[in-house]
């Protein structure tokens, strides 16, 4: 792995949740209509967390689910490896919900595509509001978050690795370069 | 992780990790079709053909289910309907559908071997649904998952296939798929349906029914075929029913819980007496909803593929 820099560390990640928790609170105004939904496999825990943050300071637990959009790719015809398909659990009712669909990076934006589809699917909420730790830029769909831990400006040979404590036991924003020397 | 072949024949030398993999990917379309909207884009624009040589109710409305769920377009081909009524050959009538630009055939026969013939053929993914006495995979595999969904496990479990096991494919799906699992797999019936020689495949054989009750955790009861001249092989259906058939008395002698599944369409009062197939050991039904999950998760998997 090479590694050009740490762009948010543990103190760091937990500064930006708290305030992302607060943003998707005032914008909503409170939780009472809200429910977090994670992507696998990051995006989960980013979301657990914000959920662990809102009961804090709302005192209401919002209700929480897993999205897994495999199913509804729209790479399995290039793809070199077959995507291993999990489970979605959501176990509750998303018609008129204010959904927040929260992941770790966006990049070209079609993992968020393939999540609207899926959650269309599920019934008729709300509304849907996008929220991502980091946002590293290079879309390739009209689609914009509305709430961003951290933008970073990266080229096309850079990756934005986030690692969580649950799956990588240990909580960072890493910066890679890709590009062979 | 993908599957090791890009067709599924049988359930015969398929590796563990294949069937795993088969599995973990059922329970994924088991919550799709839990759902409102029972339908994913996965297979959007794969085209599949049901070719079915042999009547069938159940295995071709769920092969078709579950092709629809995954949004390809299917085909379906009967015999009674097609041109083979004018004397076209299988193959001419397999390399005319091919010109049409399938992906994949699922094709059920009442031939043993036709499904691998079809490999040699044709380009397509081939799923066996039924050849002859030879195998019905999905079948197995509906069976195992809806075992482990039950009792959580498959390793050491004890497994006991009852009926006529000579004119089953269903019997041997099971047996081979159960044994790469782990299961503990034996056979039960009257003598003139067990065949000969089946020891060699490492099962036990059972010829009385209470004990083998009483020794298993799970029967997998085969229906009684009349269409393959059950009716030879023993000298009534009462008299089947009177030291075969699976009846609540029987089960509640036993100290233990016993799974009963049954592949479909009942006989009742045959192999199942009525009470035991409303019950509350059977899961006939859950078979059939996990049927339509397992197959959905073999055509993603094979459909997929690179």
């Amino acid at each position: 792995m090479d590694i050009k820099a740490k762009i948010i560390d543990e103190e760091g990640l937990n500064r930006t949740i708290t305030r992302l928790a607060h943003e998707i609170l005032e914008r909503n105004k409170g939780s009472k209509n809200i429910v977090l939904i994670g992507m696998r496999t990051r995006g989960e825990f980013i979301a657990e967390r914000i959920r662990k943050k809102v009961k804090e300071i709302e005192n209401l637990d919002p209700n929480y689910g897993v999205l897994d959009v495999t199913l509804y790719r729209d790479d399995f015809r290039t793809r070199l490896k077959q995507p291993e398909v999990s489970v979605t659990t959501i176990t509750f009712d998303v018609n008129e919900k204010d959904i927040i669909l929260i992941d770790d990076v966006l990049y070209t934006g079609r993992t968020v595509r393939a999540a609207l589809d899926a959650l269309m699917d599920l019934g008729r909420p709300n509304t849907i509001q996008l929220c991502v730790l980091v946002d590293r830029g290079h879309r390739e769909l009209p689609i914009k978050a509305d709430f961003v831990g951290k933008n970073i400006p990266t080229s096309i040979n850079e990756e934005v690795r986030v690692r969580i404590q649950e799956v990588d036991g240990e909580d960072a924003v890493y910066l890679i370069n890709t590009q062979i020397k | 992780m993908s599957l090791s072949s890009r067709h599924l024949l049988g359930l015969y030398g398929v590796p563990k990790e294949d069937i795993q993999l088969i599995l973990d990917t059922a329970t994924t379309f088991r919550e799709v079709l839990e759902r409102p909207i029972k339908k994913v884009p996965t297979l959007q624009g794969k085209t599949i053909v049901n070719l079915f040589y042999e009547s069938s109710t159940r295995t071709r409305i769920s092969f078709e289910l579950a092709q629809k769920r995954l949004s390809a377009d299917t085909i379906n081909f009967s015999t009674s309907t097609s041109s083979t009524k004018k004397g076209e050959t299988f193959k001419d009538t397999v390399r005319n559908i091919e010109a049409m630009k399938v992906d994949m055939i699922v094709v059920r026969h009442q031939s043993a071997g036709v499904p691998t013939y079809l490999t040699k053929i044709s380009k397509a993914n081939i799923i066996n649904a039924g050849d002859g006495l030879h195998e019905h995979p999905t079948q197995g595999l509906l069976d195992i998952y809806s075992i482990k969904e039950k009792l959580g496990k498959l390793d050491g479990l004890k497994v006991c296939i009852v009926g006529d096991v000579s004119h089953s494919r269903v019997a041997l799906s099971n047996i081979f798929g159960l044994k790469t699992m782990g299961a503990k797999v034996s056979v039960c019936g009257p003598s003139t349906m067990i065949p000969f020689g089946i020891e060699s495949l490492g099962v036990k054989v059972y010829n009385k029914i209470n004990q083998a009750i009483a020794e298993h955790d799970v029967l997998n009861v085969l229906r009684i075929q009349l269409e393959r001249n059950a009716g030879e092989r023993i000298p009534s259906l009462r008299e089947y029913h009177n030291y075969f058939g699976i009846t609540t008395e029987r089960i509640e002698k036993n100290n233990r819980d016993v799974l009963i599944l049954h592949p479909g369409p009942i006989n009742r009062g045959v192999e199942l007496s009525s009470e035991v197939a409303d019950g509350p050991y059977q899961v006939i039904l859950d078979q059939v909803t996990n049927g339509v999950a397992i197959r959905m998760a073999v055509l993603y998997l094979l459909g997929t593929m690179h």
